[in-house]
């Protein structure tokens, strides 16, 4: 698809996600990333490993929204980086639109990046201080020469009517901005360039609880506008699961469980996606209550060193002598659809109740934990 | 289509409709300069310095003044009989030195000197520490490894004495002195901004710029370049008088510019051999002298107080 | 930790060996008339010729360097042209009066910087806060050399025309003479390179303590009624000396040159007159020696400096 250097207004808008067919719009094909780290040890200057992205394959499709979830440190701003190719891949393959981009370098890659776009996490981190905020959403223009200095100055303007902002702030600089005013600018630098995906890197998650809401609207009514393929990542699985038309879960840098939206939270397949979903607050205080409530025992372990087998089977409740050994991959399980993949030896039947679980291997935290972890349903222990 | 929020807290975010002006924004610069307004200490310091500066300049007003020029020798009238310097009076103000020369006048011509070493060497010394600085930091790897450890031994080096091992070789003069100074000057201000830049390149907006396609020139200047200017700003106002002082050093240690050059730290030297018969002569100059450092250390602090609080523990 | 000195012990050889190799190309690139001045005036050119083969002028430089260096390395640093008296004869001679100095004068300006600094940080903004602030601006503005004419002009000219006399006009006395002495030769000089220096030092102390007392953790300790101060000497000032370790490092390159200003100004026989000296005289071998010294003294300076702060913050260990 051949790519018009300088206009941005006949690109093909979907009416809807779902509408959407064909060729995938992303595809990663076992994806790793791995950072060399010095070893703490005075002497020793060997070379250890942060295995922060591991064999992760994912499709993602135009128009569609592929949400992002997993914890802290699993690996999921890494994955956004590799797809964005801000970081160099240790192996695997990144196809955009058909592309290989796995390789290529900065010089090849410079008009891709106006296809691939970001928004990131830390609205104060994101903005230059000492940029003057037309200049920064009039980055991209500037970067990749288009249009005239007035011509850039209206394009500007009319990207910050776009976002919510007041196109006579031009000349302000990020300080004088709120959080939330500053992921708008944020988001209008990503779009300046009418991008076919943006990778949402937390884009909420430093903002407040009622400015959340503004922004996360705010990025669905750009969607519906442009037909833009979004990648929402975040760590909180209520905000993801309003946006998201898919949902992928990472654990230790690898992808345990994909699926569309709703599946992941009524047939939840994966031992940790359902830790994850217990964890999400319930506003009826009886059907909290009646709910099972799973506690992960310990922290993620560390990423230089990850558990043998399945990542996750040293804090899984339903742990067995072959999650020490095998490491599953992502397939469908049970009777799921082909866009359901699962990566577990023992997945979760459909009303399981996992808090009766107890692992059978000795390798587990919970059995090493002080005390049990796992609250039964209906009262305190 | 604007995509306008919309309710109370929306309300909250947007702000007061101007009637299509362009609003101009606040600039740190000028947060900074008005932060620095306020200052009365900075303030009195700034007009000392502007009196200095218009004192040096309009020299030849003090020549034409008192009618003596400040290299000429006035054996008759400006010495004792005994040959010794005359003390302040209506015909000298400041009195003469060991060859009758008019004190007052050579104050004001010492003045350009010193202003003139201050800023030049100053300004040589920072243009070169930026750029390596940038550079350093900003590429990282051999690059970076190398230059630090230029840095390293540039400031490992004996100043003062490999300064005199230098000068004793050339010979004195002006432009020696401003190289000299200049050339050990800048390793400080490259280690700061080499810091400066480590801190920066990890910061998303450089991801951002990366992201949105920038080349590294562009992220360099465009990016970290103005992040960089305020301490680089600070360091510099700072560094003016400790030149300042180096450069009377240098003239006192008589490796800085060649007689009968009117400069203050010559003149310090040359009255020290008095100091009992003709204290003017050493206590006049020596004055001048720490006036002028004075009002550059606390306007010094003020920049830095207004523009770049957090420094503190960068500087001396 | 040893892995960490040998580095430093390396990186500080190679910029002692590039300094030899900077001052040798000065050296040759000045015109040097030493063998004619030693010759005298009336002299052939032969005997100038002879001179200079004796003094080993004659050969090619990057000889005369491999030279240099290999008796440097057994420690002998080589003759003084005029009077053929070895180089580590006359550090030897001058250098228990430069460090007379130095030494004096860094104990002096670390105490009494430092404990003005803690004065001001415990006591912000009061009077004796702003006083001293106002004190450390007026002699940090202060060059060395004018402080010394200062406390010459005041302290002993003035003191002695008012009779008392009680510091003498420069000089040195040594060690072995008698301690009195000895000292009140060195109490002027002392003061002009340590009270610039203080200065500084007061300024930094302060800013560090006034961060260090902000803490979180100052606040519990105060809280858990420990005393004052307990509090100050015991918890604040070990973290609040850090800067003031780094910048002691930094700032013995700049003591040299102060100490050859302060013997200038005192006339104290130390290494600073005796590099001015030969400098004026073209004597290549003592000037090398010196510089060479000065900056092996600060190269070894700031490997300690960096040893203490290692043992202090372990990650600098592993940079």
């Amino acid at each position: 698809m051949s790519n018009n250097a300088d206009s941005d207004s006949d690109r093909p808008v979907f009416s809807s996600p779902k509408d959407a067919a064909g060729d995938p719009l992303l595809r990663l094909d076992r994806v790793s990333k791995a950072f060399p780290v010095q070893s703490s040890k005075l002497f020793r200057r060997s070379r250890e490993l942060v295995h922060a992205v591991e064999d992760v394959s994912l499709e993602v499709r135009p128009g569609e929204t592929l949400g992002l979830v997993g914890e802290t440190g699993c690996g999921k701003s890494t994955l956004a980086r590799c797809i964005a190719r801000l970081y160099d891949l240790t192996s695997g393959s990144v196809i955009f639109d058909g592309k290989d981009i796995s390789y290529m370098s900065r010089r090849e890659m410079r008009p891709l990046r106006r296809e691939i776009q970001m928004i990131f996490q830390d609205p104060y981190g994101s903005l230059n201080p000492r940029r003057r905020v037309g200049s920064i959403i009039g980055d991209p223009f500037a970067i990749h020469d288009i249009g005239s200095r007035g011509e850039r100055k209206k394009k500007v303007q009319d990207l910050m009517e776009l976002v919510g902002l007041n196109p006579e702030h031009y000349n302000r600089f990020p300080s004088e901005f709120s959080g939330g005013q500053r992921q708008r600018i944020g988001t209008a630098r990503a779009l300046a360039l009418r991008p076919r995906m943006v990778i949402c890197d937390e884009p909420v998650s430093a903002l407040d609880v009622s400015i959340q809401a503004q922004i996360i609207n705010l990025l669905k009514d750009l969607q519906d506008e442009f037909g833009l393929t979004y990648i929402f990542i975040s760590h909180d699985l209520s905000v993801v699961r309003h946006v998201s038309d898919r949902i992928a879960v990472m654990y230790l840098g690898r992808i345990v469980e994909v699926a569309p939206a709703e599946e992941v939270f009524e047939c939840t397949r994966h031992p940790y996606t359902r830790a994850l979903l217990s964890a999400l607050p319930v506003a009826d205080p009886d059907a909290a209550d009646r709910r099972e409530s799973i506690v992960l025992v310990g922290d993620i372990p560390s990423p230089t060193h990850p558990p043998s087998g399945c990542r996750f089977h040293t804090r899984c409740p339903k742990a067995r002598p072959d999650c020490v050994r095998i490491n599953p991959e992502l397939e469908q399980v049970f009777d799921d659809g082909a866009e359901h993949l699962t990566a577990c030896l023992h997945p979760l039947a459909l009303g399981e109740d996992m808090s009766l679980a107890r692992p059978q291997i000795e390798d587990s935290e919970i059995l090493m934990a002080p005390r049990a972890s796992v609250k039964s349903p209906g009262g305190t222990q | 289509m604007s995509l306008s929020p919309t309710g109370p807290a929306a309300a909250a975010e947007t702000v007061e409709e101007t009637e299509g002006k362009v609003i101009e924004g606040r600039s740190p610069w000028l947060l900074g300069w008005q932060r620095l307004r306020r200052d009365r200490v900075a303030m009195i310091s700034l007009v000392v310095i502007v009196l200095i500066i218009l004192m040096a300049i309009f020299a030849p007003l003090a020549t034409w003044v008192t009618g003596h020029p400040p290299n000429q020798q006035y054996r008759q009238i400006g010495l004792t009989p005994d040959g010794l310097p005359m003390g302040p009076s209506s015909h000298f103000w400041l009195g003469t030195d060991d060859l009758g020369r008019d004190i007052f006048v050579r104050i004001a011509y010492g003045a350009r000197i010193s202003l003139l070493v201050g800023v030049v060497a100053t300004g040589i010394a920072v243009t070169i520490g930026v750029v390596v600085g940038l550079a350093a930091g900003f590429f990282g790897g051999i690059v970076d490894t190398l230059l630090a450890r230029l840095v390293d031994v540039v400031l490992c080096v004996p100043f003062l004495l490999v300064a005199i091992a230098l000068v004793s070789i050339t010979g004195p003069s002006l432009t020696i002195t401003i190289v000299v100074i200049g050339f050990f000057s800048w390793a400080s201000v490259a280690r700061i901004v080499r810091g400066q830049v480590l801190s920066l390149r990890e910061r998303e907006f450089v991801e951002a710029a990366r992201s949105l396609g920038a080349g590294d020139a562009r992220i360099m200047f465009v990016d970290i370049l103005p992040n960089v200017l305020a301490p680089v700003i600070v360091y510099s106002s700072l560094l003016i008088p400790v030149v300042i002082v180096v450069e009377a050093t240098l003239s006192f240690l008589g490796l800085g510019l060649p007689p009968p050059t009117a400069d203050w730290g010559g003149m310090i030297s040359d009255g020290q051999n008095y100091y009992t018969t003709a204290w003017w002569f050493l206590i006049f100059p020596g004055t001048a002298l720490l006036i002028t450092t004075l009002a550059f250390n606390l306007f010094g602090d003020g920049i830095r107080d207004a523009f770049d609080p957090r420094s503190d523990q960068l500087l001396k | 930790m040893l892995r960490f000195l040998i580095r430093r012990i390396g990186q500080g050889a190679v910029v002692l060996w590039l300094i030899t190799m900077v001052l040798f190309a000065l050296f040759f690139i000045a015109p040097s008339n030493v063998a004619r001045t030693l010759a005298g005036r009336q002299a052939s050119a032969k005997t100038v010729a002879l001179i200079q083969q004796r003094l080993g002028l004659n050969l090619p430089l990057w000889r005369q360097y491999i030279d240099f260096v290999g008796r440097a390395l057994h420690g002998d640093l080589g003759f003084d042209y005029y009077h053929q008296v070895p180089v580590t004869t006359i550090i030897g001679q001058a250098l228990p009066v430069t460090l007379s100095l130095v030494l004096g004068a860094s104990i002096l300006w670390l105490a009494i910087g430092v404990f003005n600094g803690v004065l001001s940080a415990i006591r912000p903004r009061t009077f004796l806060d702003r006083s001293l602030t106002v004190f450390a601006l007026f002699f940090y503005s202060m060059p060395t050399f004018l402080l010394g004419l200062l406390l010459l002009y005041f302290l002993y000219f003035q003191l002695t025309l008012a009779g008392f006399r009680i510091f003498p006009a420069g000089g040195y006395s040594p060690l072995g003479d008698g301690v009195g002495a000895w000292a009140d030769h060195l109490v002027l000089p002392w003061l002009s390179l340590a009270l610039v220096s203080a200065a500084i030092y007061t300024r930094l102390t302060r800013g560090s303590m006034l961060d260090v007392l902000g803490e979180d953790y100052i606040r519990t300790a105060r809280s858990k009624g420990i005393a004052e101060s307990r509090v100050i000497g015991r918890h604040a000032l070990r973290s609040a000396l850090t800067p003031v370790v780094t910048q002691f490092g930094i700032d013995l390159g700049a003591l040299l040159g102060g100490a050859v200003v302060t013997e200038t100004v005192f006339s104290l026989p130390g290494l600073g007159q005796a590099v001015l000296s030969a400098l004026n005289q073209q004597d290549e071998p003592v000037v090398i020696g010196i510089v060479l010294l000065g900056s092996a003294a600060i190269v070894v300076a700031n490997i300690v400096v960096d040893v203490v702060y290692a043992v202090l913050d372990p990650r600098v260990r592993l940079n």
